[in-house]
């Protein structure tokens, strides 16, 4: 593995020129003011009552996510960049869901496999020749990005179905300001405060076409035990909406309606946040108490629109993402600004052969898997996980796709030692509405804390830092 | 609003309201125990602070002797006692983070505050004196919560809302200790020359913190049915069953008014607050306090019930 490129320090040993005046404060600022902070930031968040649940970790239910307070800075170009690689991939999302749901012409012109979409767990047979309304899928994106040189962005993964984190997005600025206010007057940062707003204007935008002309949005939660229910009462509360059980809405005449200390009131835009599995007993899993009995032939009434749409799975899995430089090309007859990782599909045997033969130099994802669950990371795995790994792909190659362990960029951040290096990516939100494309700067950067560690993922010990577009 | 958030935080401020209450019973008891029997120290003040706190079935089952060690872990601490002071805090938190949204940031803090310091507390190596600073810091718990959505909330539904657990929770509080002591207020208990009962009477009145406010009202030396008076029916004392019906009745009325529709809670507590209103504390012994107070508990409940069907589901 390469050396990995950092942000800060770059590779000719002079700093790049976003963070010079960050690297200058890094420099002189004094230690303890700095501990002071930190310690700041931490109590604030546990005040506020950010936390995250882990599942499968009995000790807490609610665990703080740490934070850095060092920032990741981006310059305008860089952004800019970004931006556009950002708006035609996820418009090559929503025009690949409305095909395969609709004409199906990418199959037909062979641009992918058949299977991979037909056999997908999450495509929705239900959803096929269905029309939603404004003929957008994928309302809501978190697409990871990874850097791994100054001019190198991958797509890592395209999150289509309810991805979260924006909160965090928003909290840490809003710590960062709070704490660092001589940061902010010597940098022009591009503001994030008005995501609230864009994600509401997209859920008004996206209303059905018979809803009334100020339309009921509500969020729809699985409940306080979700790991990411801090998320849903803050973005509710932000956008001025209800947040909802499954138990406080029902259907009656195919209407979705909510119960509301004055009786029923009709809802028209439901922001999910709960997977298509668990949205509907009538429709899908029977034993589903998180869901809304009857909401999937509202749905299919056209009198609700869900956010995302229902079979968005589709796109974001592992196996169709390695089919996404294509997609781009049919959808909008361009060529991809963003580009994957480089993919060995495990379903081709030529592949396989070969990730069999490099695995502990390969990091290998389960084409369905989530969150840093079930994968492995070739470099840093024991002899025993990789041996566990070739069984699980000589079983079911097609569950598996596998990727070069990338040298993900670096940036300067806290640690016990004081400041050092640790890997980052990005997850920005894409927003699609029926008027217009939304992006605010940034996103939320995630960062692996322990040392060389390329896991980011906050279920498995990542942190997250402000992100900084600079707008000079 | 959504009736599972005005559920939440009616719910909210009644188990807030609850461990305020018992952390009062806790410490007048304490009090009373202290005293020797000459002075009516029965020694049973124990077994009566389970009583009050309507936990007394959930204590047998746990604990045999009632003494000041196991009652005070059992109302306090216990996590099988579902309305001990952690599990109300425990529950009011719950129910405020499923609700996140509809309360204040301060009110939120109150309370979530409240359930992280909690952990510090650790019933198995605490002294007297440290439990006594702890039931302060329960009641500074309520009072920073109440005073937050006094001082925060908008004048709307969800305040309502909140404030009618709030009454609600208190009126049946103040119920249940004239439930249990009902008997120690009753005139042919009363001597001539200074009673043995004194002291139960003076520590009714600490567990609704009114023993001052009894002689600024009053301006006599202690009598049982002066403190019957207080309790139930005097407007001017903010934990008696009239006060509290005041506000329920206010409070229902404002929803009403909001949502231009009077219903069966709003008729319930009407009445409620009429019988409390036209009769006098001698004709309440008359027809028999125990009676009284019994049927005064049923019709609270009656009107929570109604409450929740109304409003709730």
């Amino acid at each position: 593995m390469a050396l990995a490129f950092d942000e800060m320090n770059g590779t000719d040993g002079a700093i790049r020129e976003a963070y010079v005046g960050l690297k200058q404060w890094l420099d002189t600022v004094p230690a303890d003011h700095i501990a002071l902070r930190r310690s700041q930031a931490e109590l604030f968040f546990r005040r506020i009552g950010i936390t995250f649940a882990v599942y499968g970790d009995a000790e807490a239910t609610e665990r703080l996510i740490p934070f850095d307070i060092i920032p990741r800075v981006l310059t305008k170009p860089e952004w800019t960049k970004l931006e556009k690689g950002l708006i035609q991939r996820v418009t090559a999302l929503n025009a690949f869901l409305g095909d395969v749901y609709g004409a199906r012409e990418c199959l037909k012109a062979g641009i992918l496999p058949e299977d991979l979409v037909y056999r997908n767990p999450g495509f929705r047979p239900e959803m096929a020749g269905r029309r939603v309304p404004h003929d957008i899928y994928v309302h809501i994106a978190g697409i990871d990005i990874v850097r791994v040189d100054p001019d190198t962005f991958y797509v890592l993964e395209d999150n289509a179905r309810t991805p979260s984190g924006v909160s965090y997005m928003l909290e840490n600025r809003e710590v960062m300001m709070r704490l660092f206010p001589e940061l902010f007057t010597e940098h022009r940062v591009a503001p994030v405060e008005n995501y609230p707003d864009s994600l509401l204007a997209t859920l008004r935008s996206v209303a059905p076409r018979n809803a009334s002309r100020d339309p009921v949005c509500v969020l729809l939660t699985p409940g306080q035990f979700n790991s990411a229910f801090y998320e849903h009462s803050f973005l509710a509360d932000k956008l001025g909406i209800e947040l909802v059980e499954g138990s406080d809405l029902f259907v009656r005449d195919d209407v979705v309606f909510m119960r509301t200390t004055q009786g029923p009131q009709r809802v028209d835009v439901i922001y999910r946040r709960i997977d298509d599995d668990f949205l509907d007993p009538l429709a899908f899993r029977p034993d589903s108490i998180l869901g809304v009995p009857g909401l999937m032939s509202a749905y299919m009434a056209g009198n609700v629109t869900l956010c995302n749409a229902v079979g968005t799975g589709v796109a974001d899995d592992k196996a169709v993402y390695s089919y996404m430089p294509e997609i781009i090309r049919f959808f909008t007859g361009e060529e991809p600004i963003l580009n994957n990782v480089p993919t060995w599909r495990c379903r081709e045997k030529d592949a396989l052969s070969y990730v069999l033969d490099h695995l502990p130099e390969l990091v290998v994802k389960e084409v369905n898997g989530s969150g840093g669950y079930g994968m492995l990371v070739g470099p840093h795995a024991s002899r025993q996980q990789i041996e566990e790994f070739r069984r699980k792909l000589k079983m079911a190659p097609d569950g598996f796709i596998a990727q070069p362990t990338l040298a993900l960029s670096t940036c300067p951040t806290f640690v016990a030692s004081g400041v050092a290096p640790r890997h980052v990516d990005l997850r920005p939100f894409v927003l699609s509405g029926s008027d217009k494309v939304r992006i605010v700067p940034g996103g939320l950067t995630r960062v692996a804390l322990k040392e060389g560690s390329l896991v980011v993922n906050s279920s498995q010990g990542g942190g997250t830092k402000d992100t900084w577009v600079l707008d000079a | 609003m959504l009736s599972r958030t005005a559920d939440n935080l009616y719910w909210v401020s009644r188990y807030i309201e609850r461990a305020e209450f018992l952390a009062r019973v806790l410490d007048a008891t304490a009090r009373l125990a202290t005293l020797p029997a000459a002075y009516g120290g029965a020694g049973n003040e124990w077994r009566s602070a389970v009583l009050t706190a309507g936990a007394a079935d959930t204590f047998d089952q746990h604990h045999g002797a009632a003494n000041e060690r196991t009652v005070c872990e059992f109302l306090a601490f216990n996590p099988d006692n579902p309305s001990s002071i952690r599990n109300c805090f425990e529950i009011a938190r719950s129910n405020a983070r499923a609700v996140r949204t509809a309360l204040t940031g301060e009110m939120w803090e109150a309370i979530n505050g409240a359930y992280l310091e909690l952990r510090k507390y650790d019933s198995q190596k605490m002294t007297r004196e440290e439990f006594a600073r702890f039931l302060e810091w329960v009641k500074s718990v309520s009072l920073a919560f109440d005073g937050s959505a006094y001082r925060s909330m908008l004048r709307s539904d969800a305040y309502w809302f909140s404030r009618m657990g709030v009454y609600i929770e208190r009126a049946d509080n103040t119920a249940r200790i004239l439930d249990v002591k009902y008997h120690v207020l009753l005139p042919e208990t009363e001597r001539v020359g200074g009673s043995l009962d004194y002291f139960q009477w003076s520590t009714i009145l600490r567990e609704v913190s009114a023993l001052t406010a009894y002689h600024w009202v009053y301006r006599e030396s202690l009598k049982p049915w002066l403190v019957a008076d207080l309790l139930i029916l005097n407007r001017q004392m903010p934990r008696s069953l009239a006060a509290s019906y005041e506000n329920i009745v206010r409070f229902l009325d404002e929803i009403g008014r909001k949502y231009g529709r009077q219903g069966p809670s709003q008729r319930l507590s009407r009445s409620i607050l009429t019988r409390l209103e036209n009769t006098t504390i001698d004709e309440v012994f008359k027809t028999g306090l125990h009676e009284f107070i019994d049927s005064f508990i049923v019709d609270n409940n009656k009107l929570g019930a109604a409450i929740t069907d109304q409003y709730l589901l």
